[in-house]
């Protein structure tokens, strides 16, 4: 019995892995620049806890067939060098597969958030709130205009709270529900929250970032497919939070310019 | 107490119940009957620009996006019809009404719809205690969301194909701002007043039906704020009562 369910053990085990290495299930098409560096990452993680896993499940399996027949009176034998033996082999093993992973994911770490936008990136402001995301553009001006908390009006659309009738920053900021952005042109993502934790995450972008509350958090990200993409909230934010989300329009320059002119004429 | 005064108080009483039975049961129809005289007739008008409608963005929501393809939704802070007629203008009577008339509710029931991401109507005018439906017509669920002051406040989500639910108000409020958790965008108002009221399309016309008498009457915008008039209705003869707002 002991024998048969060392058996079962390790072949759930070996099953379990195959769909994984034959990719069944793929990954959404990457559409950044930096996206593979993330990816490169994920799959280094899962080589590695996937043999760490399997490794795992074989050597249970293997203690389970040889020791499934000992005699009640058989002697216990105790791992080389007791439990201080046993933690400081473990503390080493795993330590070093953390600390392997941790370097390995260095350069996509700080591609992402030590290396400062390009003096070119185009700002965009986000602002999430519960239970919707919304854009704001600099305009002409390329500066964006003060917010005001107190000035927020959601049933007329103001979202950020601005002044445009006193701040002349402010009067040619644009104002979105989706956020569109030119194909192949760097840019710089203002992020904040208007109420909770939020999260911004566009996984074709390989991006997800959390808003925190008082926070004013930065990202920058180059997008190389034009398309459609969903812009999800990935952090449960309240009863709405499945319906959180927005639509990535990545476009030509062309298309873009087209989209801003209509998006001035209808603020 | 003696024999013969405990007749008289049981004669009394029962006397009294019946007048108030009487009263409950002929109320209805007081109100029922159409007002034989006067009435208040009026057309409501902006002077000068309405500000600027927003168009708004449903993309988040595709259901309520594809709705409005052809006419995108727009703000309606300030709606007004070609001739110039302000809608939306919620007029009632504030002084003047005796106690019968004021507490009078219409058996009508009031409705408020959920359907492509707006509320239909923007603003809703409903009597102290007159029942009001609220509706989701919609293809997604809504949180349905009024923020009064004087009144409680309630927070309720209907999600799709959820049965209509009946609610009333028990103090008059102009006008308890009603959003939607869901849809920042959605906007509208419930205003809830004592007595008869009326509101105004884009034609900017109302007609109130009140007994003769002198009353203080007051139409309120939600970006404009309220008006007053004092004026008299006598029997059989309609009066009117013209307002103008001002755009800013």
């Amino acid at each position: 019995m002991g024998k048969l369910f060392a058996v079962i053990l390790v072949v759930v085990a070996l099953l379990s892995a195959v769909p994984i290495i034959l990719h069944t299930w793929t990954q959404p098409v990457d559409i950044s620049t930096h996206g593979h560096l993330i990816d490169d990452q994920m799959a280094d993680t899962m080589i590695e806890a996937g043999c760490a896993f399997l490794a795992a499940q074989i050597l249970l399996g293997i203690f389970v067939w040889k020791f499934s027949n000992r005699t009640a009176d058989a002697k216990i034998t105790s791992f080389p060098g007791g439990a201080r033996g046993l933690v400081i082999a473990a503390f080493i093993f795993v330590g070093t597969e953390v600390l392997a992973l941790g370097i390995l994911g260095q350069k996509a770490w700080a591609q992402i958030y030590f290396a400062p936008p390009a003096a070119n990136a185009m700002p965009i402001q986000v602002q999430a709130g519960q239970f919707a995301f919304y854009f704001r553009y600099p305009g002409p001006d390329g500066t964006f205009g003060p917010t005001y908390p107190a000035k927020i009006d959601e049933g007329n659309q103001n979202f950020f709270g601005l002044d445009t009738d006193h701040d002349a920053d402010s009067k040619d900021d644009v104002v979105t529900a989706e956020m569109a952005i030119p194909v192949n042109r760097e840019i710089h993502l203002l992020m904040h929250a208007k109420d909770v934790g939020h999260s911004f995450y566009v996984r074709e972008l390989r991006i997800q970032q959390d808003f925190v509350p008082g926070l004013d958090l930065s990202l920058h990200f180059t997008a190389t497919k034009i398309g459609k993409y969903e812009i999800v909230c990935t952090q449960l934010c309240g009863l709405g939070h499945y319906n959180m989300k927005a639509y990535l329009e990545v476009m030509s320059q062309d298309d873009f310019d087209k989209w801003m002119k209509q998006e001035v004429a209808m603020q | 107490m003696h024999t013969q005064y405990r007749h008289k108080f049981a004669a009394i009483s029962s006397a009294a119940a019946l007048v108030v039975l009487g009263l409950i049961i002929v109320r209805p129809k007081v109100h029922a009957a159409p007002v034989s005289s006067g009435g208040i007739t009026g057309v409501i008008k902006l002077d000068g620009v309405a500000p600027h409608q927003k168009p708004i963005d449903m993309s988040k929501e595709p259901s309520c996006a594809a709705q409005h393809k052809d006419k995108p939704v727009t703000t309606e802070s300030v709606v007004v019809g070609t001739g110039g007629g302000l809608a939306n203008v919620v007029i009632y009577i504030s002084q003047g009404l005796n106690g019968t008339e004021a507490a009078t509710v219409p058996p009508e029931v009031a409705s408020i719809t959920q359907k492509g991401c707006q509320y239909l109507p923007h603003v809703v005018v409903v009597d102290a205690g007159q029942h009001m439906k609220v509706i989701n017509s919609d293809q997604t669920s809504h949180n349905i969301h009024p923020q009064p002051t004087k009144n409680p406040e309630w927070n309720k989500s209907q999600p799709q194909g959820a049965p209509p639910f009946d609610v009333t108000w028990a103090n008059e409020e102009i006008a308890v701002p009603v959003k939607c958790n869901i849809h920042p965008w959605m906007h509208g108002y419930v205003a809830v007043v004592k007595g008869p009221y009326a509101i105004t399309d884009d034609s900017g016309s109302f007609n109130l039906n009140v007994p003769p008498g002198t009353y203080t009457i007051t139409a309120w915008q939600e970006t404009y704020g309220s008006q007053t008039q004092n004026i008299t209705v006598a029997a059989g003869k309609p009066a009117t009562a013209n307002f103008t707002f001002k755009a800013k």
